[in-house]
C-alpha cells in the first residue's frame, strides 16, 4: 500500500464571498485589505548596521519581493511602510519624526534591530532610547541585528496587520487618541 | 549653452541653489549631511554635517571590561566586523604581552581575508547600484551569503560577530567550517569573474566612473586618506606590510595601487585587493596544515576563559574563571597603540589602561572620519550625480564615521 | 630600531628646544614625548619640516582628561608617522583645565581640522587660531563636554530604564 504524500502547498484562500460567472462580490474593506497587504511600498530608514541585513533581505537568498514590498519608495509621500532600521540617536530623531509626519495615511511602522526598538547596548546620552519615544510602532523585530527569516516574519506581521485593520483606521477615536499622545496632529 | 547668445548677462542675475543632499536619502548609504550650493547641475562647494549616529563608543569603553568592548568595535565598519574585533583583541594582547601561537594567527588572517573580501564585495556592488546597474549586485550579493554561512559557523553570527577572544578564539575552526571555505575558495573566483565581466570594461560604466572625483597623492596624504582610497591615489601604503601584525610578513601578495584617484581606480583597487585576499586566504590554509592541530588560544588562563567542564570540576579553573570575569586580573599600567588593515585603510585604537577592570581611555582612529572630510573639497566643480559615485566609491560606513 | 629612533628626535628636539620637552620615554613600541603647551605648534612643525625626520602624517589626535592631575587636568595626544622610513612617534601636552586652549595645527596637517573639532566636541579644547571650530558628532544644543570623567554615559532624563537595575 503505497501512501500519497499530501502536498504541504496550500493555496490562498479568497475572502468570502458570493461567486459566479464572471464575477465575485465580497467585502470591500477584505479586498481593500489583501490589496494593501499584497503590495507595501517600503521606506528604508537605514541607520546603521541593521540596514546591512536589510539589504540582504532585498538579495536574491531571502528575497522580500516575494511578499510584495519590491518597490523601495525613498519618498515619504510615496511609501506606506517605514522601516526604521538602526540607532536613532537624538539628532536624528527630528529627522525620523518629520519623515513620519509626512507620510500619507494608511502607514505603518516597523521597528527593526535593538537599537530602534529599545536602544539596544547604546544606553548613552546621545542615543534614543527607541523610536516609540516620538513616533507610533505597529510592529518591533528584536535581533542585533535580527535574521533575514525574523525580517520576513516582521513584514508578514505587518501584512496582518493591513489585512485585518479598518479601511479608515485614521477616524477611529482609538487611533486619534494615540496620535495625541505624540503630540502629532 | 554658450554666453555669447545672452546679451544681456549683467540683468540676469547669478543665484545659486542650496541644495540639501540627506540625512535621509537613498544615494547617502548611510546618514549625513551635504548642504551643497549648486550653479545649475555643477557643486561650487559644500558642507557637511555629520554625528547623526554617533553612540558614544569612547565613553562607554571606559566603563565595560576589555572583553566587553568587542561587541562595540562590531559596529564600527559594520560590513568587515570580524576585522574591527581582532584589532582589538590585538591591541589588548600587545598591552597584556601575550604571545599567541602561529595557528592561531594564520586562523585569524583567514577571517580578516575573508571579512575584507565581504566589505569590497558591498562597495564595489554599490558603486554599480549608483550607476544603474542592479544586476551586479544581486549577482555577487549571494556571495556575501556564502561568507554569512562561514561566520556563523565559526562564531554563531552573522555580520556582528563578535569574534574571537583575547588570547584566540573561541573554538577551533569545525570541520564544516572547513568545508564551507574550500566551497567558498571553489566558487567565489568564478563568480567574481561574471560580476568584473559586467562592470570592469563597460563602456558606460568607465565612462561614468573615469575621472570622476579625482584626487591627488598629496592632497590624499594632507586629508590622512588611508586604505583603498589613499592606494587609488598611488601611495601604496598597506599597514600590513608596513607595520604586519598577525604574520601577515610571511605571505605573499601585492598591493594594488592606482593611478589618479578617480572612482575608477578605486573600484578597481578594492577589485584586485579581493582576488589578493583569495590568494592570502589559499596560502593561510597551506600553512594551517603545517601547523600543531587544535591549537586555538594561547595559553594565558589569567585572561582566556578556561572551558566550562573544567570549571565546574577544577579549583584553578574555577579560580582563573572568577577573576576574569569580575575583573581581578592583572593588567598592567601603560598606553599601546595598535593598527590594522581594515575595510577602509588605518584603524586604530589606542588604549590607556590605569590597571583596572576597563580602559582608562580608548581612542579609535577611525579612517572613515579622516577621510569624509575632504568629500566636500572633492566634488567641488563636479556634476551632482558625480558626487554621489565618489561618496558611494570611497565607502562612507556610518557607523565608522560617528562612532 | 626604535631605541634609537627615540634617541635621534630626543636629541634633535633638545637641541632646539630644550627644556620645553619634559619627558621623552618608550612605551611599548612607541617613542613619547611630553611636550610643554606653549611650543607644541612649533615642534610639530620642527618634526614636519626636519629633512630627516619628515614626520608628514598625522595619524590620530584625542583628548585627554585626568582630573586628579592639579594644573594639568587635560591633555592632547599627537601620533606622526614618516610613512617612507616607517617612523612612529607620539606627542603628549598637558595644560590646566581653567585654561584648555592651545594652538591649532590645521595649517600643518589639513586633516587635523575634523580631529580637533570632534576633541573640541568632547573635552571643551578650544584650538586657537582653528577655522571652524563647533561640535561635529554631538547635538550643536548641548551644553556640556561629555567625555569629561565627571559624566556619566547614560542620559540621566531617561525614563523607560530603572538605574536601580542596570546596577548604575
Amino acid at each position: 500500500m503505497s501512501t500519497i504524500q499530501k502536498s504541504k502547498i496550500e493555496l490562498a484562500k479568497a475572502p468570502e464571498g458570493i461567486e459566479g460567472p464572471g464575477f465575485f462580490a465580497t467585502q470591500i474593506d477584505k479586498v481593500v485589505g489583501m490589496a494593501r497587504a499584497n503590495s507595501l511600498w517600503p521606506l528604508p530608514f537605514a541607520t546603521s548596521c541593521c540596514g546591512i541585513e536589510f539589504m540582504a533581505t532585498m538579495a536574491s537568498t531571502y528575497d522580500l519581493g516575494r511578499f510584495g514590498a519590491e518597490r523601495l519608495s525613498f519618498s515619504p509621500r510615496q511609501a506606506d511602510l517605514l522601516m526604521v532600521m538602526g540607532t536613532i540617536s537624538k539628532k536624528m530623531a527630528p529627522v525620523l519624526r518629520q519623515v513620519y509626519e509626512q507620510m500619507a495615511e494608511p502607514k505603518w511602522v516597523l521597528s527593526m534591530g535593538a537599537c530602534a526598538s529599545s536602544g539596544g547596548v547604546f544606553d548613552t546620552y546621545s542615543v534614543l532610547q527607541g523610536i516609540d519615544r516620538i513616533i507610533p510602532v505597529d510592529v518591533y523585530i528584536p535581533g542585533c541585528p535580527p535574521r533575514p527569516e525574523q525580517v520576513l516574519d516582521g513584514i508578514l506581521q505587518i501584512q496582518e496587520l493591513a489585512k485585518s485593520e479598518s479601511i479608515r483606521r485614521r477616524d477611529t477615536e482609538e487611533y486619534k487618541n494615540m496620535l495625541a499622545k505624540y503630540n502629532i496632529e | 549653452m554658450s554666453k555669447e547668445k545672452n546679451t544681456n548677462t549683467d540683468i540676469i542675475e547669478k543665484e545659486y541653489t542650496t541644495l540639501n543632499l540627506g540625512p535621509t536619502h537613498p544615494a547617502t548609504h548611510g546618514i549625513f549631511q551635504n548642504v551643497l550650493k549648486m550653479d545649475g547641475e555643477l557643486i561650487v562647494e559644500g558642507e557637511s554635517t555629520v554625528g547623526y549616529i554617533h553612540r558614544a563608543f569612547e565613553k562607554i569603553a571606559e566603563r565595560r571590561p576589555y572583553y566587553q568592548i568587542t561587541v562595540l568595535t562590531d559596529r564600527l565598519n559594520y560590513c568587515s566586523s570580524p576585522i574591527n574585533n581582532l584589532g582589538w583583541h590585538m591591541t589588548v594582547e600587545k598591552l597584556l604581552k601575550i604571545e599567541i601561537p602561529k595557528r592561531v594567527q594564520y586562523l585569524r588572517v583567514i577571517i580578516m581575508e575573508l571579512a575584507r573580501i565581504s566589505d569590497h564585495i558591498i562597495c564595489n556592488s554599490v558603486i554599480g547600484v549608483d550607476t544603474g546597474a542592479m544586476t551586479g549586485f544581486l549577482y555577487i550579493f549571494q556571495q556575501r551569503e556564502s561568507i554569512y554561512d562561514i561566520f556563523e559557523e565559526l562564531c554563531g553570527a552573522r555580520l556582528t560577530t563578535n569574534i574571537g577572544r583575547i588570547g584566540g578564539l573561541e573554538r577551533d575552526f569545525s570541520p564544516k567550517a572547513w568545508a564551507l571555505i574550500d566551497k567558498f575558495l571553489a566558487e567565489f573566483p568564478a563568480k567574481l569573474k561574471e560580476f568584473e565581466n559586467l562592470l570592469m570594461r563597460n563602456r558606460i560604466f568607465m565612462d561614468r566612473t573615469i575621472k570622476c572625483g579625482p584626487i591627488s597623492a598629496e592632497m590624499a596624504l594632507e586629508y590622512g586618506f588611508t586604505g583603498p582610497n589613499l592606494r587609488a591615489a598611488g601611495v601604496d601604503y598597506d599597514v600590513r606590510v608596513m607595520n604586519p601584525y598577525c604574520s601577515y610578513e610571511e605571505f605573499e601578495f601585492t598591493v594594488p595601487v592606482g593611478t589618479q584617484g578617480d572612482t575608477y581606480d578605486r573600484f578597481m583597487v578594492r577589485e584586485e585587493e579581493m582576488w589578493q585576499s583569495l590568494s592570502i586566504i589559499k596560502q593561510a590554509i597551506e600553512k594551517v596544515k603545517k601547523e600543531p592541530a587544535g591549537v586555538y588560544h594561547a595559553d594565558v588562563p589569567e585572561f582566556f576563559l578556561p572551558p566550562k567542564e573544567e570549571v565546574y570540576n577544577n579549583m584553578e579553573a574555577l579560580i582563573y574563571h572568577f577573576k576574569i570575569v569580575m575583573g581581578e586580573a592583572d593588567v598592567p599600567v601603560g598606553e599601546v597603540y595598535h593598527c590594522v588593515e581594515g575595510g577602509n585603510g588605518e584603524l586604530g585604537y589606542y588604549l590607556i589602561s590605569d590597571g583596572g577592570r576597563a580602559p582608562y581611555r580608548m581612542h579609535i582612529r577611525r579612517p572613515c572620519f579622516i577621510y569624509y572630510q575632504a568629500y566636500t573639497e572633492m566634488i567641488k566643480g563636479a556634476l551632482l550625480s558625480d558626487a554621489i559615485l565618489t561618496m558611494s566609491s570611497m565607502n562612507v560606513i556610518a557607523g565608522e564615521l560617528d562612532a | 630600531m626604535s631605541n634609537t629612533l627615540l634617541d635621534n628626535v630626543n636629541e634633535k628636539l633638545k637641541a632646539k628646544f630644550g627644556e620645553g620637552i619634559l619627558s621623552a620615554e618608550m612605551h611599548y613600541d612607541f617613542p613619547v614625548f611630553t611636550i610643554r603647551k606653549d611650543i607644541i605648534h612649533d615642534v610639530i612643525k620642527f618634526l614636519k619640516e626636519d629633512e630627516e625626520l619628515a614626520f608628514g602624517f598625522l595619524t590620530t589626535m584625542c583628548g585627554l582628561h585626568y582630573p586628579d592631575n592639579a594644573g594639568h587636568e587635560m591633555g592632547v595626544m599627537y601620533q606622526l608617522h614618516n610613512m617612507p622610513k616607517n617612523y612612529r612617534i607620539r606627542l603628549k601636552t598637558f595644560f590646566a583645565i581653567a585654561d584648555p586652549q592651545i594652538p591649532t595645527i590645521t595649517d600643518l596637517y589639513a586633516t587635523a581640522n575634523w580631529m580637533e573639532r570632534q576633541e573640541f566636541d568632547f573635552f571643551g579644547i578650544i584650538f586657537k587660531g582653528h577655522p571652524n571650530l563647533k561640535r561635529i558628532l554631538n547635538m550643536d544644543e548641548m551644553t556640556y563636554h561629555p567625555m569629561r570623567k565627571e559624566y556619566p554615559v547614560e542620559d540621566g532624563t531617561r525614563e523607560d530604564k530603572d538605574d536601580k537595575m542596570f546596577g548604575r
